[in-house]
């Protein structure tokens, strides 16, 4: 079947398209550049010292603590260390090693130079990481303080923006701003104006004076403003860090004494056919410019208690496989902007998949369980954000139930084999209890509630034949896949949905699947991606911004922009 | 009650007839007094002081001389005379009529560079605050005084801005120019160097040379502003810049000519013959010469630099004397730049803090090549140098890297061990702090310092410039 057809093209796996290396999201704190990460007791410090000469592309220099994808890479991959290997870490303060400058947010030179495509995809991945911080808050119980030891600006308000709290320091001179608007022609990229409104509820005439003036507000004002949560002197902000430390600390649901697991590099090769993990494989066809991903359910003898899972670490399935495919995710975004169809396939035993399921239900107070499980959903979550066409297709052999029916739930379309006259050869999905809430989407509602647009009628269907095994009639009668074409009609369906998918515009595809995928109310992280992702990218997109006298492109020449006045 | 401010305070600003400008200075003046009190010279504010004070802006007869007591002092607001018609002397508005007003676009950049200037100007009063208790002479103490109040002076002439030109704003930014103090780990100044103490008067004379020339460059690049009543006021405190610069010029000429005279008494070189004897060996004035160069360089900021840029651009900061360039646009010219890979060409624009460090540069070697005719004279070829702008810098594309004096990168290693050949030692400052002693006997000086050539204002040396009750 042409989907899986391979690349002829031996030379770098994205050579085609861009002359690029392709961006590894791989670290380790052996390897940061741009962090210090100290694990103390129930606290873990971040603190950000950018090093300038060692952004991810040439060109610009990192300098004020500013960062590029880069800088944002390595605090992804902090987290995560955080979150499995220092379990006991109750509360992470963010701070910053530089002198009166905590961060002044994402570097502009790096956004000048950069492409549209490069821009989004950036911005999206650095939301997808402060969502992340909000989400081990809300679920993990992992708590976060912005020590905002200087002045601070855009993204780096951004990032504070994110944490449980803001403690900013009062030294008559440190600002804190959102100088988008007035400097730079465009909008806080990363959640900046939905968060100072939505968060912290910042009144909106407020708002609207802080968000159009560059410099920004000191830090009595901040208070005053509820732009910040608390401000100490210099002399006293140690101390205030520590009091707010302890307060967190004592509202964290981490362990109180556990042993982390190391997350161990992953087994993965990259070569012209595309991206090989252990558990998942993505092959690229290029000239149809589609990745077809398939996941490995479980294989052999699974960990049923806490210590054998403990002593499986970083291989234990739903872990290894969260790590993988995330990893799988973000290498497509940022690498692959051209394949623009992701073709979801699984192969594996089904009641593998729902044992493994029902082990991280009955085990989900144990804190690696608990994060394997926050993995997951966060995972799951890139996809919903993905500016790229999702078709799962069910084949035999294939073993979409629970965690991977939520691949199927994801997708925009879902083709599932029916076998009508040979029931046996049939493939089968089937749910899990972990369909009905574990993995809530942007929006807080399930995949399942996001389908049926809320209604509990048909969910509720589906949720009385908890783990029954659905041949293809079955799902589409619950409304659980798309089309169930027979073994004759298979292969030119698929082939031409596929193909017919391909050729539609990707700007308008991106559009729509955004406009489709989030039913019911809005949320903050809803609105972050949708109105304030999609005004940005228009904005990035104008000449206002990125003509040749646009904003973005005169700034740090000291000329002024060009604008063209006229309101749209 | 109302104070007649318009009296109180000389002026040439209209201000009897201006409401808002004395309502905002009503408020501020008694804060001003207050900060003073507090952080101006310690244990001096009763005795008569024989202070320059600044009554006009006629070139012949700006100034009057004559006792007075510090808090007393009538700090006044003074404009140079406007130029009729004066049009923007560079960047993208070059041509157009200057500003009487602030454009609105550009009032947080106006705002934000007469706030950090203004920040400068009442930290250097609070970074010399104990010093008038070691003074060398009364000639000395009074100069001391005199830089004080002048830039008490200065920061009035920002205030005025702030509080004639930028509305609420403005007046809230005057006030935190009284709340954030020198050296004060809660409320610092803004700019780092600003925040260390000067206490000894070879580094108050080192400073006046070096850092209050990085003001007047400032000064003198604001005085080219297209905001009319920012140029104005900038070229008037010109004037009194220049007697600031002749403190730290003559200071650091009578210090070096004191040593030769002890070199040439001893008949000897070495520095710890010259110590014993209570003067400065001219290696440790080297060090404090280059301690004080490089922290001053600073100042200056970034070889590059897109804030530089956009002040040019904008018209808000020219060059200094920038009648002398032909191009006060610079829309495409570049500067080859050298930095630590090579040469880099950048635009002239990004590069205008280089510009200025470089003509900063050039004015510094006057007052070398002074003193070392003063050596030369007295048959020593000992030579002072500025060291290389590379050498010991903190920003910029060289900072932090290990580069002598002589502008060589060294390893990182050599560096760090010679380092103390060419700064000031823990033991050099212990050794000059132990030669502050206070002479306050008119016409004395103290072992370390010449006397001066003239006295002030025509008065002989050893008038009684300070009466010390």
């Amino acid at each position: 079947m042409s989907v899986t057809t391979s690349i002829n093209d031996t030379a770098a796996p994205n050579s085609a398209s861009e002359a690029r290396p392709y961006v590894n999201y791989e670290t380790h704190p052996d390897r940061y550049a741009h962090w210090h990460m100290s694990v103390d007791g129930a606290v873990a410090t971040l603190s950000m010292d950018v090093n300038e000469e060692k952004g991810l592309q040439p060109g610009y220099k990192l300098k004020l603590n500013s960062y590029d994808l880069g800088v944002d890479i390595e605090l992804n991959d902090a987290l995560n260390r955080i979150r499995f290997e220092h379990p006991q870490v109750k509360c992470v303060v963010f701070t910053s090693s530089k002198e009166r400058m905590f961060c002044s947010g994402a570097n502009i030179y790096m956004l000048g130079l950069s492409s549209h495509a490069w821009k989004v995809n950036f911005c999206r991945f650095t939301n997808e990481t402060r969502n992340g911080i909000e989400d081990s808050s809300r679920n993990d119980g992992l708590r976060f303080l912005a020590a905002v030891n200087g002045t601070v600006a855009g993204g780096g308000y951004e990032l504070a923006l994110a944490c449980d709290e803001i403690l900013m320091i009062d030294d008559r001179s440190s600002t804190v701003s959102l100088p988008e608007v007035p400097l730079l022609g465009v909008l806080p990229g990363t959640g900046g104006l939905t968060r100072v409104i939505d968060k912290r509820q910042v009144r909106r005439d407020l708002a609207d004076v802080f968000c159009s003036t560059a410099e920004g507000v000191r830090a009595n004002r901040a208070l005053d403003w509820k732009l910040v949560d608390h401000t100490a002197k210099p002399q006293q902000f140690e101390d205030a860090i520590k009091q707010r430390v302890a307060e967190l600390v004592g509202e964290s649901t981490r362990p109180d004494e556990a042993n982390g697991i190391e997350l161990k590099p992953l087994d993965r090769t990259i070569d012209g056919q595309g991206l090989h993990y252990r558990r998942v494989d993505v092959l690229i066809d290029r000239n149809a410019r589609i990745a077809t991903i398939t996941v490995l359910g479980p294989e052999g003898e699974q960990p049923t208690d806490p210590d054998s899972i403990h002593s499986a670490g970083a291989d234990w399935w739903p872990l290894a496989m969260a790590r993988e495919l995330d990893d799988a995710i973000l290498m497509l975004r940022t690498n692959e902007p051209q394949i623009g169809i992701w073709i979801f396939k699984t192969r594996g035993d089904l009641d593998a998949v729902l044992k493994t399921d029902a082990i991280l239900m009955r085990r989900r107070s144990d804190w690696l369980v608990k994060e394997t499980i926050g993995l997951l959903r966060r995972t799951l979550a890139r996809l919903d954000v993905s500016s790229r066409s999702m078709f799962a297709l069910i084949e035999p052999g294939s073993c979409f139930g629970g965690t991977l029916l939520e691949l199927a739930l994801a997708a925009d379309r879902s083709y599932m084999l029916a076998t009508p006259d040979d029931q046996s050869a049939s493939p089968v999905i089937a749910t899990s209890m972990i369909n009905f809430g574990a993995f809530p989407m942007v929006n807080h509602l399930t995949r399942l509630q996001t389908r049926f647009c809320g209604d509990g009628g048909p969910i509720e269907k589906v949720f009385n034949q908890l783990g029954e095994p659905f041949r293809a009639d079955e799902a589409a009668r619950l409304g659980l896949v798309t089309f169930t074409p027979d073994e004759f009609d298979w292969d030119d369906e698929v082939r031409i949905a596929i193909e017919e998918r391909a050729s539609l515009s990707p700007d308008a595809l991106t559009g729509m699947e955004a406009n489709l995928r989030f039913t019911g109310n809005e949320t903050m992280e809803t609105r972050i991606f949708g109105r304030l992702s999609a005004w940005q990218n228009w904005i990035f997109n104008r000449p206002n911004a990125v003509g040749e006298q646009g904003a973005l492109k005169v700034f740090g020449s000291g000329s002024k922009p060009n604008f063209n006045w006229e309101r749209i | 009650m109302s104070i007649n401010y318009s009296e109180k305070i000389p002026n040439n600003v209209d201000l009897a007839n201006d409401r808002k400008l004395q309502r905002a200075l009503e408020h501020w003046q008694p804060r001003f007094l207050t900060w003073w009190q507090e952080q101006g010279p310690r244990d001096f504010s009763s005795d008569d002081v024989y202070l320059r004070t600044a009554v006009g802006v006629d070139a012949q007869g700006w100034a009057s001389y004559g006792y007075v007591k510090m808090p007393d002092y009538r700090w006044g607001i003074f404009l140079a005379d406007p130029i009729a018609d004066r049009k923007i002397g560079f960047g993208d508005h070059y041509g157009e009529p200057a500003w009487q007003q602030v454009p609105g676009e550009l009032r947080s950049q106006f705002r934000r560079i007469i706030v950090t200037q203004g920040d400068t100007e009442p930290a250097s009063v609070e970074q010399q605050h104990l010093l008038g208790l070691t003074c060398p002479s009364l000639y000395d103490l009074r100069n001391l005084f005199q830089v004080n109040v002048e830039e008490g002076r200065h920061l009035w002439a920002m205030v005025y801005l702030l509080h004639g030109y930028f509305g609420r704003d403005g007046r809230e930014e005057a006030e935190e120019l009284l709340a954030r103090h020198s050296g004060d780990g809660d409320n610092p100044r803004i700019l780092g160097t600003f925040n260390e103490p000067i206490s000894d008067w070879l580094s108050f004379f080192m400073f006046t040379y070096f850092t209050d020339r990085d003001g007047k460059f400032q000064l003198k690049s604001l005085a080219e502003s297209g905001f009319d009543p920012l140029a104005r006021t900038c070229r008037f405190m010109l004037t009194e810049e220049a007697h600031h610069m002749f403190v730290g010029e003559t200071g650091v000429g009578r210090v070096v000519k004191r040593t030769l005279e002890v070199m040439k008494e001893l008949g000897t070189e070495d520095p710890e013959t010259i110590r014993a004897h209570g003067a400065v060996d001219l290696a440790t004035i080297q060090r404090y010469l280059n301690f004080w160069f490089t922290s001053s360089l600073d100042l200056f900021g970034s070889e590059v630099s897109s804030n530089a840029a956009s002040s040019f651009a904008n018209s808000i900061k020219g060059r200094p004397d920038e009648d002398k360039y032909e191009d006060h646009v610079c829309a495409y010219a570049t500067l080859e730049l050298e930095t630590p890979d090579g040469t880099e060409s950048v635009s002239l624009r990004n590069a205008m803090n280089e510009v200025m460090r470089d003509a900063y540069i050039k004015d510094c070697e006057i007052g070398l090549k002074r003193w070392n005719m003063q050596i030369k004279r007295a048959g020593y070829d000992v030579v002072l140098n500025l060291p290389s702008k590379h050498f010991r810098r903190s920003i910029g594309g060289w900072a932090n890297l290990p580069v002598d004096p002589d502008g060589k990168l060294l390893e990182q290693q050599d560096y760090d061990q010679r380092l103390a050949e060419w700064l000031p030692s823990e033991s050099d400052r212990a050794f000059v702090h132990s030669l502050m002693q206070r002479v306050v006997e008119p016409g004395k000086m103290a072992g370390w310092i010449a006397p001066p050539d003239r006295g002030i204002n025509k008065l002989p040396v050893d008038y009684e410039y300070v009466r010390i009750h």
